[in-house]
C-alpha cells in the first residue's frame, strides 16, 4: 500500500489533469502554467544536484537547457516537417509521436555532453572561479547559437508547433501535458534514487569535505563528472519540453536571467532538499503567474486611494522588483530556504506511514 | 616482501625542503610512531604516502608496487587508510553514512544499477550496510549510527574517524595525531583502543603523535624527524635518551 501511494497519486493527477484538458474544462493558459511548473521542477531539482547536494556554485543552467531545446527541436523539425533549411520531411508525420520521447532524451544527452564544458574545469576549480566558468559556458552556448544563422541565429527557431499538432493528429490527447508529467516524474525519481544511494552520497561527501572524500576512496573527479553531466542532461530534457510547449525558441530566453531563475528556485527551496526544490518550483511559477494579476490589481488599488499619480501605471516590469525583493527577504530571514536540507518526511515524520519514495 | 618501503623521499615546496631523503621500511604488523617538533615534516610524509602530494624525489613501494602517480582514492584502494590531525568527518551525514561512503571503491554497481534498483544493487547496498554495522559494533559505536558527527563529543568523533578508516580494511593505517585535543581519560581509552585494533584487525599502524605517553606505551619503534631529515630511530628507551632528540625538542642549552 505504502509502496504504491505516490505512483497512484501521480498517475491519478496526470490522468485527471489530462482529462480536464481534453474536455477543455481548463483552458490553454492554465495548461501552460501546469506545464511550466513541471519544467521548473525539472530545472530546480536538477540544479540542486550541483548547487545543493554537491555544494558547488554553478550559475549557467540555462545554457544546457538551450542545448537540449535546440537539439531536440532541430531533430524533430528536420525529420518530420517541410523546412526551408532542412528540406523535405525524412519520416512520415505519424511517427512524430513515437519519436518524441527519444528526441527529448537525445536533447538531454547532447546537453549532458555539453556539461563536460563545466565538468572538466571543475576538477581543479571550486567556488567563485567555477561560478565564473559556468557563466562563461552559458555565454559560449548562447552566442554559438546566435552565430549559426541556419538555425535562425538571434531571430530564433520555430516549427515545433507542427510536431505537437502532428502528435495530436495521431491520437487526439493533450500530448505535451502528458510528456511533461512523464519526464518530470522520471526526473525527480532518478534524482531521488541517485542521492539516496551510497554511490550518489559521494557527491554529498564532496560537498562536506572534498579532501576527506578523495582520501576515503571516493573518486571525486568521476563523481563531479557524473553529477555535472546528470544535472545538465536533465536541464536539456527540460529545455526540449520547453521548446515544444512554446513552439518557438530564441537564444535570448536561455540567458543569464533564466539561470538566475533556476538559482532562485534552488535557494528558495533549500539546498540539498529534493522536496524543497519541487515545492519552490511550484510556488515560484505560481508567484510569477500570479503577479500577472496582482500587479494590475495593485495598480488600480493604488490609484483608487490616490497614492500613484494618475499618469503612472504599474507595469509587469515590477515583477523583477518583487521577485528579487523576495530573495533579499528570504536571505535575511530564512537563509536556508523553505526546507533547509531536510525532506518533507523529515519535517512531518507521520507522512512516512503513508508513502515511501525511493 | 616488505609492506611499505620508502626510499630517499624528498619534497620541496618552492625553495623550501620539507622532506629530505626520508627512508623507512615496514615488514608488516608493526606499530610504529613518527615524531618530531612542529613543522618537522611528519604530516608531509603522510600526505605523500596517502597520495595527496606527489613526491619531488624518491619512491614509495607498497607491497612491492610503486605508489607514484596514484591519486589518493587509488592509494586507498591499495589498502592504505588514514585519519586526520583535525577531524575530517562529513558532518551533515549520519555516522552510518560516513562509514558507508568510505566503501565507495568497492560498491561494485554502476549508475544504471542505481537508477533501476536492480537486485545486484540491493544486494551490494545490503552487504555494505552490514559490513559498516559490523565495524561500528566492533568499536562500540552502534548507539551513534543515526547521529550526525557534529553533535557528538570530540572523543567519539575521533573514534568514528578511526572506524571509517578501518572500514576500508586497510593493510596500513596511518593515524595523524590521534590524541590531539583529547583529555587524559580519553587518551587512556585511545591507547587501549589502538592496541586492540592493532591485534584484532591485524593491521600495521604508523602514527604521528605528540603525546609521549601514547607513543611510549604503544610503539615498539620510533622514528624522529626534524627539518625533514631523520635524526634518530630506535626503541622508546633509546629515543628517550638520545641527545639529538633532546636537542631537537628542547634546544642546545638543555644538554
Amino acid at each position: 500500500m505504502k509502496k504504491y501511494s505516490i505512483p497512484t497519486l501521480l498517475i491519478l493527477l496526470a490522468f485527471g489533469v489530462s482529462l480536464l484538458a481534453y474536455y477543455e474544462i481548463i483552458d490553454l493558459y492554465i495548461q501552460s502554467v501546469i506545464m511550466f511548473i513541471g519544467i521548473n521542477i525539472i530545472l530546480s531539482s536538477s540544479f540542486n544536484i550541483i548547487n545543493g547536494y554537491m555544494g558547488e556554485f554553478a550559475c549557467g543552467h540555462a545554457g544546457f537547457m538551450a542545448v537540449g531545446a535546440y537539439v531536440s527541436s532541430i531533430l524533430n523539425v528536420a525529420l518530420f516537417t517541410q523546412d526551408k533549411v532542412f528540406g523535405a520531411p525524412v519520416l512520415p508525420e505519424s511517427m512524430a509521436l513515437m519519436f518524441f520521447p527519444f528526441s527529448v532524451i537525445i536533447g538531454g544527452i547532447a546537453a549532458a555532453l555539453t556539461g563536460l564544458l563545466v565538468a572538466i574545469p571543475s576538477f581543479k576549480t571550486r567556488g567563485d572561479y567555477l561560478a565564473i566558468i559556468t557563466i562563461a559556458a552559458n555565454f559560449i552556448i548562447t552566442s554559438t547559437i546566435i552565430n549559426i544563422s541556419s538555425i535562425g541565429g538571434a531571430r530564433g527557431f520555430m516549427g515545433m508547433k507542427t510536431i505537437v499538432f502532428a502528435m495530436e493528429d495521431v491520437v487526439d490527447l493533450p500530448w505535451m501535458l502528458i510528456w511533461v508529467f512523464v519526464f518530470t516524474f522520471l526526473c525527480v525519481f532518478l534524482i531521488r534514487r541517485f542521492v539516496t544511494s551510497t554511490y550518489g552520497k559521494g557527491i554529498i561527501a564532496i560537498h562536506q569535505d572534498e579532501i576527506a572524500a578523495e582520501i576515503m576512496s571516493v573518486n571525486t573527479n568521476q563523481m563531479k563528472l557524473v553529477a555535472f553531466m546528470f544535472s545538465s542532461g536533465l536541464a536539456g530534457v527540460a529545455g526540449a519540453l520547453f521548446a515544444h510547449i512554446l513552439g518557438y525558441i530564441n537564444p535570448g530566453s536561455f540567458g543569464i536571467l533564466k539561470s538566475t531563475e533556476c538559482l532562485v528556485m534552488v535557494y528558495l527551496g533549500g539546498m540539498g532538499s529534493l522536496s524543497g526544490s519541487v515545492i519552490s518550483a511550484i510556488l515560484f511559477t505560481l508567484l510569477i503567474e500570479g503577479l500577472r494579476f496582482i500587479i494590475p490589481a495593485m495598480d488600480s488599488g493604488l490609484h483608487m486611494v490616490h497614492l500613484l499619480p494618475a499618469s503612472y501605471h504599474l507595469s509587469q516590469v515590477w515583477k523583477w522588483v518583487f521577485i528579487p525583493m523576495l530573495l533579499v527577504l528570504l536571505m535575511q530571514f530564512r537563509a536556508e530556504g523553505i526546507m533547509g536540507n531536510r525532506e518533507l518526511s523529515d519535517i512531518f515524520p507521520k507522512l512516512k506511514r503513508w508513502y515511501q519514495f525511493k | 616482501m616488505k609492506l611499505l618501503e620508502i626510499n630517499k623521499l624528498s619534497q620541496y615546496f618552492g625553495g623550501l625542503c620539507a622532506l629530505n631523503r626520508f627512508s623507512v621500511d615496514f615488514e608488516g604488523g608493526e606499530l610504529r610512531a613518527l615524531i618530531g617538533p612542529n613543522g618537522a615534516g611528519k604530516t608531509t610524509v603522510f600526505n605523500i604516502v596517502s597520495g595527496f602530494y606527489q613526491a619531488s624525489k624518491g619512491d614509495i613501494l607498497f607491497g612491492g608496487k610503486s605508489l607514484k602517480g596514484l591519486k589518493p582514492h587509488q592509494v586507498t584502494r591499495q589498502g592504505i587508510a588514514r585519519t586526520f590531525q583535525n577531524i575530517r568527518l562529513w558532518n551533515d551525514l549520519t555516522v552510518l553514512d560516513n562509514i558507508r561512503i568510505a566503501q565507495h571503491h568497492k560498491l561494485g554497481y554502476g549508475l544504471w544499477d542505481n537508477f533501476l534498483r536492480t537486485r545486484h544493487y540491493l544486494d551490494r547496498e545490503k552487504t555494505i550496510t552490514r559490513e559498516s554495522m559490523e565495524i561500528l559494533e566492533a568499536l562500540d559505536l552502534v548507539q551513534f549510527v543515526d547521529e550526525l558527527p557534529k553533535n557528538l563529543p570530540y572523543g567519539i568523533q575521533r573514534k568514528v574517524e578511526i572506524a571509517r578508516a578501518l572500514s576500508i580494511k586497510p593493510k596500513l593505517l596511518l593515524l595523524d595525531e590521534p590524541a590531539a585535543g583529547l583529555n587524559s581519560s580519553d587518551i587512556k581509552g585511545l591507547i587501549t583502543l589502538i592496541d586492540w585494533i592493532h591485534k584484532e584487525f591485524d593491521v600495521t599502524i604508523w602514527m604521528i603523535e605528540h603525546q609521549m605517553s601514547v607513543v611510549m606505551s604503544l610503539c615498539t619503534w620510533i622514528q624522529v624527524i626534524d627539518f625533514g631529515s631523520t635524526i634518530a630511530e630506535g626503541t622508546p628507551e633509546q629515543i628517550r635518551n638520545n641527545p639529538a632528540v633532546i636537542k631537537a625538542y628542547l634546544g642546545d642549552d638543555a644538554i
